[in-house]
């Protein structure tokens, strides 16, 4: 029995070996010395397990008495995990190398947060969920304080820890709530124990679980954490930070309302659709004093998080599926947008400021261009891929009964719409600063084009955005039923 | 009374006592002892309920290690206790209304507490006549492994995190070699020159 299990469980035991083996091996030989080569066979890693997951996973399996579930759900979201993880590593390793912060334990722990969030997607129960839950924001709390002779990346490590902790602590008193209504803490006996209705205390617990949730996706009021923990970390773990966690926590979110509270998806409803506007309004208001790239992609973040909410605030097949598209498409304009301000520097250091954009297309044109395609796909300008992710779940809002969602919807993408094209007009307007006078990395340079490729073209007929359409209602439909 | 209530009072009074004077001490090192009792009192009382393998555990994991490592750290860090408390009573208030709003809604929700039909199919049966320390090594070890190898990897990843933020492989510094202390060659290492009186080198 053990053995069928530990067959459904195998990519993850095999990335945890791994991380342990280059662990051990790194520490061994010759330790930093190591860490380059130890970055790309991460990636390698990463992408071997993707292709293995995408190609082989098949049909819904459970391990450990329902502990473990994979389905194609959990497989989708393992595959986007995998594969942004493996392109934020490649991306980082110049970057970091150059500023003397690429040790070998980076990529170890890059490893082993994505054990954990393999893990939380396929979670089944509620202790897993929240060992899974932990694993990835201990390895995320250490990497984030990388730069540890840095005062402001230490604040970011210590916000970060400090906030994480309030909030398992929240999302746990929530599941032992749950868990006293239910008596189990299997989601599939939550479900049953629900059928007949929510009590008041299956209710707070789910309030409790929400909040938890909502400060690990970062969307408001949970999300206080975000800018500074984005400012502080290092440019490439805040692209880390910004992509495959995010598509983890949403799917876990999703997950736990679906496959636990499916049978209440009224009571549920309410509180994400709140979520989601409240995101969607903070994040458009807020970047717009920002003059901080990182920090205003971390309020765009925040923003782009209330879009994903609301097609899980439809509570329908259809609401599932435009989240996971949506979170593709937001996890690939984040991959290509960090990949450009990854090369922005001046004098060897990096900067920051949005100001320093000023004429950039006068010297890059390319990428200035990849940048425009990035910045009108974030603020949801047809034909950019953005606009897709966007109609998608302003579509699924309507269908599920929730209209207004989908109008408020539309506004704040307006009001984001400033900020976004703010930095559009500094790159093709602005006086000439001569601000910027980094070269670009080959990995960076490809990662930026072919991500804006990607964006700015996935809406020729025939294309038809990659087949991500019908990968993402076959997860879906997996997850409701 | 019996012995039996006699000894739970006994306990959960001394546990009341200690966990009440671990926060109103003045002195931190006075607080941690007496949480040690408090510990030492809740082992009791887990003795008493027949759970000797959680008493044990209390007593060697939390008086053995954590409440000595808590001693240490209160009394080699320099912690301004008094500047804390003024902090903490600037903020008392609005603390204390959110505090009261929450314990409301609280008692709101367990006040009219009911469990899910058809609860008792979904909790785990009880272990039946086997020991505690079989019965938890038979869920730790069996049923919940995954949970537990997982529970191993967070470990890791915190030992990892501690190595990471604090090891500094510095080089301005003078290491000792052990080595080169034992190779040392006395002939080589010390000379001796014969001193007349009244004379210097």
């Amino acid at each position: 029995m053990i053995g069928a299990d530990i067959q459904i469980l195998l990519p993850e035991i095999v990335l945890a070996v791994y991380a342990m083996l280059a662990l051990m091996g790194a520490v061994y030989t010759t330790k930093d010395g190591a860490a380059s080569l130890l970055t790309w066979m991460t990636a390698g890693m990463f992408v071997l397990l993707a292709l293995v997951i995408g190609v082989n996973g098949q049909g819904y399996n459970v391990a450990f008495d329902g502990m473990f579930v994979d389905d194609g759900f959990a497989r989708f979201a393992k595959v986007t995990i995998l594969l942004s993880a493996a392109i934020v590593l490649l991306m980082s390793e110049g970057y970091m190398q150059r500023r003397g912060l690429l040790r070998f334990e980076y990529p170890v722990l890059i490893a082993l947060a994505v054990v954990g969030m393999m893990v939380m997607v396929s979670a089944g129960d509620l202790m897993v969920l929240y060992m899974g839950l932990e694993l990835q924001s201990l390895a995320l709390y250490v990497v984030a304080s990388l730069r540890r002779d840095n005062a402001k990346s230490t604040e970011a490590g210590l916000k970060y820890f400090v906030l994480g902790a309030l909030s398992s602590g929240l999302l746990l008193y929530g599941a032992s709530l749950t868990y006293g209504f239910a008596g189990t803490t299997l989601f599939s006996g939550i479900i049953e124990a629900a059928e007949g209705g929510a009590s008041l205390g299956l209710l707070f617990g789910l309030v409790f679980l929400i909040a938890g949730f909502a400060f690990k996706v970062s969307a408001a009021p949970f999300h206080m954490w975000t800018p500074d923990v984005y400012e502080g970390s290092p440019t490439p773990v805040t692209a880390f930070f910004a992509t495959a966690p995010k598509v983890a926590a949403i799917a876990l979110f999703a997950r736990v309302v679906h496959d636990a509270f499916g049978g209440i998806v009224g009571e549920w409803q309410q509180i994400v659709a709140f979520l989601s506007v409240a995101s969607m309004f903070l994040g458009a208001v807020a970047a717009i004093g920002q003059t901080n790239i990182k920090r205003l992609m971390a309020y765009s973040s925040i923003s782009h998080m209330g879009f994903a909410m609301m097609g899980l605030a439809a509570g329908t097949v259809g609401g599932v599926q435009a989240m996971l598209v949506y979170m593709v498409i937001y996890v690939t304009m984040n991959v290509g947008t960090f990949a450009l301000i990854l090369t922005m520097e001046k004098d060897g250091r990096p900067v920051t400021d949005i100001a320093a954009l000023k004429s950039y297309a006068k010297r890059q044109p390319l990428l200035a261009l990849v940048m425009l395609v990035m910045m009108f796909s974030l603020a949801g300008v047809p034909p950019m891929l953005g606009f897709f992710g966007k109609y998608a779940v302003l579509l699924a809002a309507y269908q599920g009964g929730l209209a207004w969602l989908a109008v408020a919807g539309v506004i704040a993408s307006v009001i984001s719409a400033f900020y976004y094209l703010r930095i559009v007009y500094y790159m093709y307007f602005g006086e000439d600063t001569q601000a910027l006078d980094g070269r670009t990395p080959p990995v960076l340079w490809v990662t930026a084009v072919v991500t804006g490729a990607i964006i700015g073209l996935a809406w020729i007929p025939g294309v038809n955005l990659f087949g991500l359409d019908p990968m993402a209602a076959a997860a879906a439909a997996t997850l409701v039923n | 009374m019996s012995v039996f209530a006699f000894t739970f009072y006994l306990f959960a009074l001394t546990t009341v006592t200690g966990g009440l004077f671990t926060v109103i001490s003045r002195n931190p090192v006075h607080s941690v002892l007496w949480l040690i009792l408090a510990f030492l009192s809740s082992a009791g009382l887990f003795v008493t309920l027949g759970a000797e393998f959680v008493a044990m555990l209390l007593i060697i994991v939390y008086v053995g290690a954590v409440a000595v490592l808590f001693l240490f750290v209160v009394m080699m860090l320099d912690v301004d206790f008094a500047q804390l408390k003024a902090e903490v009573t600037k903020y008392l208030p609005l603390a204390l209304l959110i505090g009261v709003v929450i314990l409301m809604q609280l008692g709101m929700a367990l006040g009219v507490w009911g469990f899910s039909d058809g609860v008792e199919m979904r909790i785990a049966a009880p272990a039946g006549d086997i020991d505690n320390t079989r019965a938890l090594g038979l869920l730790l070890y069996d049923k919940y492994i995954l949970l537990f190898q997982l529970s191993g990897l967070i470990l890791l990843v915190a030992m990892i995190g501690a190595i990471v933020l604090t090891l500094r492989h510095r080089v301005d510094i003078k290491r000792q070699n052990v080595l080169n202390q034992m190779y040392r060659d006395p002939a080589k290492a010390m000379e001796l020159r014969d001193v007349k009186p009244g004379q210097g080198l």
